[in-house]
């Protein structure tokens, strides 16, 4: 066979001194890299991707995955993947896939943003002994509220309520469609919002009978492909998304590989086992507003208008004048995920050279809404990069009603962001429909693990809502004043509304 | 059987009264003077008839799942949009997107269809949507079909019009299901994907089955029918992207 030209990424050692030839690093490797030789370990380190499953699993620390050292001359202009990928591509002529969100140098506006804290003149909070509010309700809200006596005398709200999703914190988890991922993992998502008191997102998928038991910390989704959507899925949840767009991929449809479909995804999606699922790009019977408007209405009227009725889109050039659309459109929640979000495939080309960070779209879409008098008209969720609580409270501060977390939810159920999603073989059980592989990711193990890093990033965003003197998430919506820009250029600061530091 | 008159009454009410009434038991339900309401019979489910008088709106059976509807005029864009069960029959023509991602359940239609019937449509095991069209349709019939039957009759043939039977991008990104079309299939007008082929015996057999049906709502003849072959159309692979991607 014709020996790719394409240099290996990684080098996969093993010290055969230390190597006691238990084979655990053949049997957890999902991608081939290990074979057995008779009395060695034999490694194809052309299949490595850098998981660190088998560096994790073997008993004696005999395993290093290194950086192949071996790169192409050095050359600034020339990069070692900008050669690499002509020569993969020149030997197959295919699209270049990747998966998670772009590993590209865009600068993070995240990491130039800096929170506001109380000093002398007003006092700040001590969350640990002091209440914090961070109950978050996502839904459309009346612009104001009328009251009338009740029978008894008193005072009751005479205002009807719309649909509300009651979220314990202002986080949510990010659609992820059971095919892109495992049972195992939606049931990790699963267990953990449930036990939050948060929601997950069940992404293009369906829904799988497993997870019905959860309905009460569900959003499903209605995508192109319509997968798994029936009335009783747009009933089993707590809202209903229509997915127009995907920060990592704007404007190109879904494309689950065949290797991902046995026949427990096409049961639940109801296309042919090892068929590629195809989502198309445009949902065909949506061509503007007035056609979303068709069908957000549509859904409510499925679904009796108990529900609200999210749209979710990708960050994009105009991002604030189409959500102004979506929200005049009838929907409850916009859903914003910013070009550095996930994806279990995408070709590169699109992730990396489409889209707009999710800072710049949340401030936009805020002041946008504001301007036009309808921001209570629908709640805003940002996604596609929050790594960490301080983004979550940087786009909270910027506009946000909630922030979605995905990849930070992988991370937890062992993922390193290798990016090889696309290829159904996750060492991790994660990204994969592998029953050997799948069976590694145990539900409630690592629901622990997620609660927990839900639980640090709780604790971590009521310091600083504490420190900035406020006693509610609600406080701190739409708060650009307590954000300050560092080395950043006056129109950026005039984007995101935001003060450079020191004024 | 219930009456309500549809006249003048905003599409929200009217569906209200519907799903009050089914909800209530009620199995027959005729809605006169329907004039453009959207919804009609959306998300609904149980086994009621709905039989409507008028010409009916957009996204009418909607994620429907179970009623059977009957329109006794022409009707408008985005029928049967993700329909799970059921059976909606139209006695004259019918618009664009019919059929998105439909799940279960047949949709019949007299005379001639839009753009984009039968996208996504998708099957599995007893879960087979049908949508038979007893004339012509417009461009990008069965785009990214998934599974179920799409039937294209032409019964009226050349006889009116010199339109095509069938428009432009027949079956691209066909992955799965079938697609038969009575007379000559131009193979310029199919997409990349698709398959053509004359029938099997039980093709024909299966055909008859669905088609029995039809004629049954219609009063048509299946002699008459059956006596212009017809042509299948299937996905020429299950993966036509598979290629498409360096790994």
């Amino acid at each position: 066979m014709f020996k790719s030209l394409a240099t290996p990424e990684f080098l996969a050692k093993i010290d055969t001194e230390k190597c006691i030839r238990c084979k655990r690093c053949i049997q957890n490797c999902g991608w081939g890299v290990y074979s057995w030789g008779g009395n060695n370990v034999l490694i194809d380190t052309f299949k490595c991707v850098k998981c660190l499953r088998c560096y994790h699993y073997c008993p004696e620390e005999a395993i290093t995955i290194e950086d192949n050292p071996v790169r192409y001359r050095n050359n600034a202009n020339w990069g070692f993947y900008n050669i690499r990928n002509i020569k993969k591509q020149a030997e197959t002529g295919g699209i270049l896939l990747t998966g998670m969100g772009s590993d590209m140098p865009y600068p993070v506006l995240f990491d130039s943003l800096l929170i506001d804290a109380c000093q002398v003149t007003n006092p700040s909070i001590d969350p640990l002994r002091e209440p914090m509010e961070l109950r978050t309700y996502l839904g459309k809200k009346p612009a104001r509220l009328e009251f009338e006596k009740g029978p008894d005398g008193k005072s009751k709200l005479k205002t009807k309520m719309p649909p509300q999703i009651k979220l314990d914190l202002p986080f949510i988890f990010a659609p992820m469609s059971y095919g892109s991922i495992s049972l195992n993992a939606q049931k990790t998502l699963a267990i953990a919002a449930k036990e939050l008191g948060i929601v997950m997102n069940t992404g293009e998928g369906g829904l799988h009978e497993e997870i019905y038991p959860y309905r009460s910390n569900i959003i499903v989704q209605v995508a192109s492909g319509r997968f798994g959507v029936n009335p009783d899925y747009l009933n089993a949840g707590v809202a209903v998304e229509i997915k127009i767009g995907q920060g990592a991929k704007p404007g190109i449809g879904g494309h689950l590989p065949g290797e991902k479909i046995p026949l427990d995804i096409a049961k639940t999606r109801m296309i042919p086992v090892g068929t590629d699922a195809l989502s198309p790009a445009p949902q065909h019977d949506i061509y503007s507003i007035e056609d979303l408007r068709q069908l957000i209405y549509a859904i409510k009227e499925a679904t009796n208008y108990t529900k609200p009725v999210s749209v979710k889109i990708a960050a994009v050039h105009n991002v604030a004048a189409i959500a102004s659309g979506i929200v005049r459109a009838g929907a409850d929640i916009v859903y914003i995920d910013g070009f550095r979000g996930g994806t279990g495939a995408a070709p590169s080309t699109i992730r990396d050279h489409l889209g707009i960070p999710i800072e710049h779209a949340i401030a936009a879409v805020d002041e946008r809404l504001r301007q036009e008098g309808i921001r209570n008209e629908a709640s805003i969720i940002a996604a596609g990069g929050i790594r960490s609580s301080a983004d979550a409270a940087k786009a909270i501060a910027l506009g946000a009603d909630a922030c979605a977390i995905g990849t930070a939810a992988l991370i937890t159920m062992g993922c390193t962001v290798c990016g090889k999603c696309y290829t159904g073989n996750c060492s991790w059980g994660i990204t994969t429909q592998r029953p050997e592989l799948t069976v590694r990711l145990d539900p409630e193990i690592f629901a622990e693990r997620l609660i927990n890093l839900i639980h640090a990033w709780t604790h971590e965003l009521k310091e600083i809502l504490g420190a900035l003197g406020i006693n509610a998430v609600e406080s701190l919506r739409g708060s650009r004043e307590r954000l300050r820009g560092v080395g950043m250029d006056a129109q950026t600061l005039d984007i995101l509304g935001i003060k450079p530091a020191g004024r | 059987m219930l009456t309500i008159d549809a006249k003048g009454v905003y599409y929200r009410d009217l569906n209200s009264k519907v799903r009050d009434a089914v909800s209530k038991g009620e199995k027959e339900i005729l809605l006169k003077n329907v004039n453009g309401q959207y919804y009609i019979g959306d998300g609904l489910q149980g086994d009621a008839t709905i039989t409507v008088e008028g010409v009916p709106g957009n996204d009418l059976a909607a994620f429907m799942d179970g009623p059977t509807i009957i329109i006794k005029a022409n009707a408008q864009d985005n029928i049967s949009n993700t329909m799970n069960s059921g059976k909606v029959i139209v006695h004259g023509n019918a618009g664009d997107v019919l059929g998105y991602g439909m799940r279960g359940g047949k949709l019949h239609i007299k005379g001639d269809v839009g753009y984009r019937v039968g996208i996504h449509m998708k099957g599995y095991k007893k879960q087979m949507p049908v949508i038979i069209a007893g004339g012509k349709a417009g461009d990008f019939f069965g785009e990214y079909m998934a599974g179920g039957v799409l039937i294209l009759l032409n019964l009226d043939g050349d006889k009116n019009d010199n339109r095509n039977i069938v428009g432009d991008y027949l079956g691209t990104g066909m992955h799965g299901g079938t697609i038969f079309i009575r007379g000559d299939v131009d193979k310029k007008l199919c997409g990349a994907e698709v398959g053509v082929s004359d029938l099997s015996e039980e093709d024909t057999k299966l055909l008859t089955d669905y088609l029995k049906d039809y004629c049954n709502d219609f009063g048509l003849k299946l002699d008459e029918i059956m006596k212009t072959p017809f042509k299948k159309l299937i996905p020429a692979s299950l993966r036509p992207y598979g290629n498409l991607y360096a790994y």
